[in-house]
């Protein structure tokens, strides 16, 4: 079976997606269908990122034994779709599934009141598939399909809660967004294949030369899947769906997200990672529009009143971190003593970041989501006092807040520690924006938990008591996992990130498919 | 196991900085232990005191999330202004950007700036 652990990857959730619509008149038999497969498919991808650890990296061939066979015989290259999996993709695809069954789990509840769940199942599994093909896959033309596959379940379950005029809008903006993008990335392909005459992603990073051509689709790539991953002034989709799709869907929506941002990383390290000249050039784009993310989505965050809107700036806002720490790598990429000086530190604490984000953000779009669920209101000038009513969801939002502010000893600290430490020896100015854009998202939380939990206890709220149990569970984890990986980062630093960075830093194994060629 | 985090230029140890924050905790229990003992809560004691004036209901004393950091807001009043009409809604806008941004980047890398 363990040879077969990538396809499975995909097969499982894929075959929950197709049968859960089987399950259409016993909608809570779907919601529990949902959630062993997101089980199972997290157990898998501990494996598969066992086997990444231990053995290297992971090529599974579709149709053939190894990735160099050519047919017809005779013919120039391998023909065949690829699955390329490194220590990145490994790490990728845990965030991607541990999400999906921390979503699947808070689901359960939040959303038990609606109609059509056997559809909302099946189109968290869809985005689950899409995102875990997106980071397993070395072939460019697949990357693009599983990026469709993401964007089409993203953007139909931002739209879910369809009685409502603002989601149905958030996910018509999404569809269309996504859907732009994804036709650039697919123009781009057309001209890398056009100049080239194939797909896969290690052969073309071998042969790419960067003339015109190659140069126009690394920027088309680039600003499809900045844009994708939210990066300042190409951000106006992610507060529309970030507010309108339901709580449970976020933490899977959220590695959607950066799903793009790997992507987008993919692309720069290791399709176009062998060019030398330009590669700094797009490192300081990427860091520069990191400061720009970061600074301009918490300063957007600060005046919102909509509890889940305030949120969805902060994840704009968080997304500049992690573009700004492996845009530093990014830099210096190809200036040995600067990147084992600080390139490779900084491309730790962006990497870091994200599954940082990706556990404190689900978490605090949790909160917001069981705010909501209780009150019926996302508008925060309409409540106060909850704290005594809902403990553990004040307890949860403390830890999420405290984490996204860089508080220690939580895990944003740790990931923020290093970004500003790596990009002051960048440029000092890089750091100050850094370290502002915390305090004032320290600030923005404040507002939310003065406003929302504090102050006394308002009449209209006097019934209000604590969510119900999977949603309660659902924030604990991941209120544990804030703790435990702020205490511990140095274990998740050696186990998961520093492979991660060295994987999209040593070019040379992903061109030879790990030494096979 | 070693928890200490490494730095390019520094280290972060966030077991000792938690024996630390256990030890101000107790220090700062055994300060608030030594307080004055004679508030009693749900007694008139907790009351404001208004002047002899009616309280007002709690709804219309709380401070809300749109009075906070007024003034900060008001100071930056000129850079809101200018974010608030990026923030158009209109989803021709979001792609005017991203092309306005695509033409940016690629004049950068194939213009050579």
């Amino acid at each position: 079976m363990m040879e077969h652990l990538p396809a499975l990857m995909i097969a499982i959730p894929l075959f929950g997606a197709f049968t859960t619509p089987l399950l259409k008149k016993r909608q809570n038999i779907a919601a529990i269908w949902a959630l062993i497969i997101t089980v199972i498919t997290f157990g898998l991808s501990l494996l598969l990122l066992q086997e990444v650890l231990s053995k290297g990296i992971i090529v599974y061939v579709f149709g053939a034994n190894k990735p160099t066979l050519v047919l017809p015989s005779g013919y120039r290259v391998p023909v065949r779709i690829i699955f390329e999996i490194d220590a990145m993709g490994a790490f990728m695809a845990l965030s991607a599934t541990l999400m999906s069954f921390i979503g699947a789990l808070y689901s359960y509840s939040h959303v038990e009141m609606e109609t059509g769940l056997e559809k909302y199942y099946a189109l968290l599994l869809l985005l689950e598939v899409g995102i875990i093909g997106m980071v397993l896959t070395g072939d460019l033309f697949n990357l693009f399909v599983f990026l469709e596959v993401a964007g089409i379940a993203g953007s139909a379950l931002v739209g879910f809660r369809n009685y409502r005029g603002e989601a149905s809008e958030a996910g018509i903006k999404y569809l269309m967004v996504s859907s732009v993008a994804s036709l650039m990335v697919l123009f781009s392909i057309g001209l890398l294949y056009g100049q080239y005459g194939n797909l896969n992603m290690a052969y073309l990073s071998r042969q790419i030369h960067l003339d015109t051509v190659d140069m126009i689709a690394l920027g088309l790539l680039f600003v499809s899947f900045a844009m994708k991953c939210g990066a300042v002034p190409m951000h106006y989709w992610v507060p529309d769906a970030y507010t309108e799709v339901p709580a449970g869907i976020n933490p899977t929506l959220l590695v959607a997200t950066y799903a793009s941002l790997y992507a987008l990383f993919r692309v720069s390290f290791s399709l176009f990672g062998a060019i030398t000249w330009n590669m700094a050039r797009v490192g300081w784009i990427m860091s520069i529009l990191g400061v720009l993310t970061m600074f301009i989505g918490v300063t957007m965050a600060l005046v919102q009143k909509d509890v889940k809107r305030l949120m969805s700036y902060h994840a704009i806002s968080q997304t500049g971190y992690m573009l700004l720490g492996v845009g530093v790598g990014l830099t210096v990429l190809n200036d040995p003593a600067k990147l084992s000086a600080f390139g490779r530190a900084a491309m730790a604490g962006g990497i870091f970041h994200i599954i940082n984000h990706i556990i404190y953000k689900s978490l605090l779009l949790m909160t917001a989501g069981a705010l909501f669920y209780v009150t019926g209101t996302r508008n925060l000038n309409e409540m106060g006092g909850l704290a005594r009513k809902m403990p553990y969801t004040t307890i949860a939002f403390i830890v999420g807040a405290a984490a996204i502010s860089g508080l220690p000893p939580f895990n944003g600290f740790a990931s923020k520690f290093l970004i500003y430490e790596t990009s002051y020896q960048l440029n000092p100015l890089l750091a100050v924006f850094a370290m502002v854009t915390s305090v004032l998202t320290l600030a923005s939380f404040v507002k939310v938990f003065a406003s929302a939990f504090l102050g006394p206890p308002l009449e209209k709220y006097e019934e209000v008591r604590e969510v119900p149990k999977p949603m309660v569970t659902a924030m604990i984890i991941l209120a544990i996992l804030c703790i435990l990986f702020g205490l511990f980062p140095n274990v998740v630093l050696n186990k998961l990130i520093y492979p991660a960075v060295d994987a999209l830093i040593k070019l040379a194994q992903y061109q030879s498919w790990g030494g096979l060629v | 196991m070693n928890f200490t985090l490494l730095s390019p230029s520094g280290f972060w140890d966030p077991v000792l900085w938690l024996i630390f924050l256990i030890l101000f905790g107790i220090i700062g229990y055994i300060i608030y232990s030594r307080g004055n003992p004679s508030y009693k809560p749900n007694t008139e004691q907790v009351k404001p005191y208004l002047s002899g004036n009616v309280e007002p209901s709690k709804e219309k004393i709380m401070v809300r999330a749109g009075d906070i950091y007024w003034g900060f807001i008001t100071a930056l009043d000129e850079y809101y202004v200018a974010l608030k009409r990026m923030h158009t809604g209109d989803l021709r806008d979001y792609i005017l950007w991203y092309l306005g941004i695509g033409a940016i980047i690629l004049f950068i890398l194939v213009g050579g700036v």
